[in-house]
């Protein structure tokens, strides 16, 4: 069964996103929220693993759009990227059987 | 009704109060009879060094409590090997008996099979 | 579908506590039902009804309130970590002679029991740590 998992940390700043991202199987969903929305920079350096989490291993990848937003992101964001608003968040919550959030 | 609930815990001891407070609700679950797994990873892997002393802080010992859970029936212990690797630690030397080492892989198979993920 | 919440996060020091308080308020909106909000670690301090920030930011103690009695809402602080920290309804304060109680009237005061009991009902528990 999937997981959604949450990611609320910088990744210039920390390792929490790698952690996550070694853990990520297909079918899995992965949001970035709070400060973990930096890493939908292209800068990002977690950006070639999230480029390759959802072209080759099937992992879908959201930031929150509101956060997105208040750190003045979202025009910044990486392709590979799609964007959600709270309503996406609660419907990823139910499609997917458990939730992991790293902090 | 019992539940298959994974505990991750990834912080370090003493420098917050996660992992002690992880532990009381790790321990709580416990005596409701759930159907519990551990994993240490990350720098949750250092909750299991051996010689901890933090008398002097005070406060109180977190090894010795962890090694009370075969007692309370949590006996699915897991330590991520990649944690522990990346720390220059090896399984042998921890505080805790019955740990079983798993590659990511192996941890993203235990997460798909539990009903809950309580993360620490 | 039914959500049991866990909150670590304290209020006015991470946006945790506002994620939390957004996703609770989608979650209503879309006809979920909340079984439990359990406050944990510094998440307790959200109880604190003396909190007063500045007329212009927002009081977050206060929206937990409003949204917990406009749709009856279980929200439980726990008692062991709330305690240390300086959360106590009246009965705490009285039992342990203390000057004051501070906990806000919608929220109960009660252990990890409440917890465990609330995720083995859920079906998703969503931990909100800081």
């Amino acid at each position: 069964m999937s997981t959604l998992h949450t990611v609320n940390k910088s990744p210039f700043a920390q390792q929490t996103l790698s952690s996550c991202i070694n853990i990520c199987r297909a079918g899995d969903a992965l949001l970035l929220i709070e400060d973990g929305v930096y890493a939908a920079l292209p800068s990002s350096p977690t950006a070639e693993a999230l480029k390759a989490l959802v072209r080759e291993r099937e992992v879908d990848l959201f930031a929150l759009e509101p956060d997105l937003q208040a750190r003045g992101l979202d025009d910044r964001v990486s392709g590979w990227v799609k964007v959600v608003d709270y309503s996406g968040f609660v419907q990823l919550s139910t499609e997917h059987k458990t939730v992991q959030s790293w902090y | 009704m019992s539940r298959k609930i994974l505990f991750t815990l990834r912080h370090a001891p003493y420098g917050s109060a996660i992992a002690r407070e992880a532990l009381d609700a790790l321990l709580a679950t416990a005596v409701f009879g759930q159907d519990i797994s551990v994993l240490f990873m990350d720098d949750g892997v250092f909750q299991l060094l051996p010689k901890q002393s933090p008398e002097a802080l005070p406060q109180k010992t977190l090894s010795s409590s962890l090694s009370a859970l075969p007692l309370y029936d949590v006996e699915k212990l897991y330590v991520h090997a990649p944690s522990l690797e990346a720390r220059g630690l090896t399984k042998d030397e921890l505080a805790l008996d019955g740990l079983v080492s798993l590659t990511s892989e192996e941890v993203a198979t235990l997460f798909g099979e539990q009903d809950h993920l309580l993360s620490f | 579908m039914k959500f049991a919440l866990a909150i670590y996060a304290a209020p006015f020091s991470a946006q945790a506590s506002q994620t939390a308080l957004h996703f609770t308020q989608e979650l209503l909106a879309q006809g979920h039902e909340v079984v439990r909000v359990f406050f944990y670690q510094d998440g307790v301090h959200t109880g604190n009804q003396l909190a007063t920030p500045a007329q212009d930011e927002q009081n977050i103690t206060e929206a937990w309130r409003a949204l917990t009695r406009a749709h009856d809402l279980d929200v439980v602080v726990c008692i062991a970590t709330a305690l240390k920290r300086g959360i106590l309804n009246e009965e705490e304060a009285q039992r342990y002679q203390q000057p004051a109680s501070n906990l806000a009237p919608e929220f109960a005061l009660s252990g990890l029991g409440q917890w465990v009991e609330a995720v083995v009902r859920a079906d998703r528990v969503v931990t909100f740590g800081a």
